[in-house]
């Protein structure tokens, strides 16, 4: 998204828009601003590309992950938390994340689309609004989606849908406001977040974190048997994660420009360099190298590359990658059964965890000695203390509002499912449907 | 008449068959069972939960035969279904009271 810092954007914008007049002739000199052809184009294809990783990528990666008693239960909490997202974006969210306001929230100015046109193009102005305004509503969509994986199995539907609701509100709006908005406090700070390294990733790991840790442990955690009920599942969703995960990197170039094409090339080799990082790391510790744990390395280098993407070169990202895909391996296999916590998808553990070292990584590699793009009058330590503070703000932002949100439910409506529930299967007793009759 | 029951290692299944079918027994039941023996089980690691796993898939197979049959029957499967490792199974046999084909109504022997 509009990561880079404005002296950055100006320039890129400044190319395209010279390109667009070259050939357009007889255009006015002070004409307003009009999409461009190819950038609309190709955004419109992102636009689509990160709802499939959403439906069905996300939703089949999880639902692959659980008993096959609760696969439908993942799969429509996916598609029901998305769904919502979708409608309040259009509402209040687009508003709230992209307009002045403050440096942490924007106003109501853009309510229901007030104002938004087809005439009306984004802030850079190479592509319509609503086409930005869909790109970010995918964004927008996705980010609890992924949440949610940590407490699946346990929560009631019910608390889900609202824990979605609050949670856009009072979390993930204010993030994207903090760090993509031009006024927003990250923003102007000079953190780099190419795609969403802080607002989606390490948000979406800390609010499953977070819930995992006040919703409990499934019943029988640590005792049972509960492998997943199919890694064919899995192993398809990851795979359509993958793909669509082109249009979340490369399509936050916001142009169908060279920033997008460095970010299409990093998420393919950062992500090969952290499938192989886990899979190694693996056959090594564990001795047998998986597919579960090669789909999680593949997840979790599209992670630590998501904020880097148009911003580190190849070998950059691939470091960015490899590191991403090992120490993501010892969070979810040592980390986690030290401290015992049920985080059921690992959530945490690959997008918390990935989001970090990206983020992190983002300020070393985008240094244009380590053959990054380079950012002007750049410091390593200045550039890296901005970058962390922008964690440790998603951290504490995320994760003392996820708490209260969480603690709120439980006191309400509550968020836990009977123990009988829990044992016959959300599937039956929540949907009343079960995903396999053989 | 007996039943022959016999649980095997389910790769086995073709092997016993032709054995069965080689010495006149023209009619078989499968199941897919699991089991637990001195062949004990193995390790599943996912991600960081590593699961020891008791129970292995077996397959079931029950024959209906004539009293005359039965030694050759147990000899066929026991020569068909051994690898020598642990884990080959074993072979159960039971009194059987009553049989009726029930296209025809031919009873014991002859339902056979």
């Amino acid at each position: 998204m509009k990561f880079i810092r404005p002296r950055n954007v100006g320039l890129l914008t400044l190319a395209t828009t010279a390109l667009y007049s070259a050939s357009a002739f007889a255009q006015a000199p002070a004409a307003a601003p009009v999409a461009d052809k190819g950038d609309t184009a190709w955004m419109m294809v992102s636009t689509v590309f990160v709802l499939l990783m959403i439906v069905p990528g996300l939703a089949l990666f999880y639902g692959g992950l659980v008993r096959s008693k609760n696969m439908l239960s993942v799969l429509t909490q996916v598609l029901a938390v998305a769904c919502i997202s979708m409608i309040l974006w259009v509402i209040y969210g687009y508003s709230l994340a992209f307009t002045g306001g403050s440096a942490y929230l924007g106003d109501f100015s853009k309510a229901f689309l007030s104002g938004v046109t087809k005439e009306t193009v984004n802030d850079g102005g190479t592509i319509p609004e609503y086409v930005f305004f869909a790109f970010q509503m995918t964004f927008a969509a996705i980010t609890p989606a992924l949440a949610i994986g940590a407490f699946v199995e346990r929560m009631k539907f019910s608390a889900v849908l609202l824990f979605s609701i609050l949670w856009v509100t009072c979390v993930y709006y204010p993030l994207a406001h903090m760090v993509w908005q031009s006024d927003g406090y990250l923003f102007k700070l000079g953190a780099l977040d190419f795609a969403g390294g802080t607002v989606v990733h390490i948000n979406a790991g800390i609010a499953g974190l977070v819930g995992a840790l006040v919703v409990g442990k499934r019943v029988g955690f640590g005792k049972e048997i509960m492998s997943p009920h199919s890694l064919t599942l899995t192993f398809t969703g990851a795979s359509l994660l993958w793909i669509g995960w082109f249009g979340f990197n490369a399509g936050s170039a916001l142009s169908a420009n060279a920033v997008a094409a460095l970010a299409l090339v990093n998420t393919l080799l950062a992500t090969a360099a952290a499938g192989l990082g886990w899979m190694l790391i693996e056959w090594m510790v564990k001795g047998k190298p998986s597919l579960l744990g090669t789909v999680s390395g593949v997840i979790a280098g599209l992670v630590a590359i998501t904020p880097a993407a148009g911003l580190v070169g190849p070998i950059g990202g691939i470091v960015l990658g490899a590191v991403g895909g090992v120490v993501s391996f010892f969070f979810c296999t040592t980390v986690k059964n030290a401290f015992g916590y049920d985080d059921s998808t690992d959530v945490f553990g690959v997008h918390g965890v990935a989001g970090i070292i990206g983020s992190i990584g983002t300020g070393i590699f985008v240094s244009s000695s380590l053959g990054g793009v380079g950012v002007d009058n750049y410091d390593l330590m200045t550039q890296l203390w901005d970058q962390c503070v922008a964690v440790m703000v998603a951290i504490v932002w995320c994760g003392v509002i996820s708490a209260i949100i969480f603690k709120l439910i439980d006191l309400t409506i509550g968020l836990r499912v009977p123990v009988d529930a829990e044992r016959e299967g959300l599937d039956i007793t929540d949907h009343g449907e079960r995903a396999y009759n053989m | 008449m007996k039943i022959v029951m016999a649980v095997i290692k389910p790769f086995k299944l073709e092997e016993v068959r032709d054995a069965l079918t080689a010495v006149g027994v023209h009619g078989l039941t499968v199941t897919e069972v699991k089991g637990y023996g001195r062949q004990k089980g193995h390790t599943e690691i996912y991600r960081g939960a590593e699961y020891a796993v008791s129970f292995l898939p077996k397959i079931k197979i029950e024959v209906a035969v004539a009293d005359a049959q039965v030694d050759r029957t147990v000899e066929a499967i026991t020569s068909a279904a051994k690898t020598g490792q642990i884990g080959d199974g074993k072979i159960f046999v039971t009194g059987l009271e009553h049989a009726v084909r029930i296209r025809t109504g031919e009873a014991d022997d002859a339902a056979l």
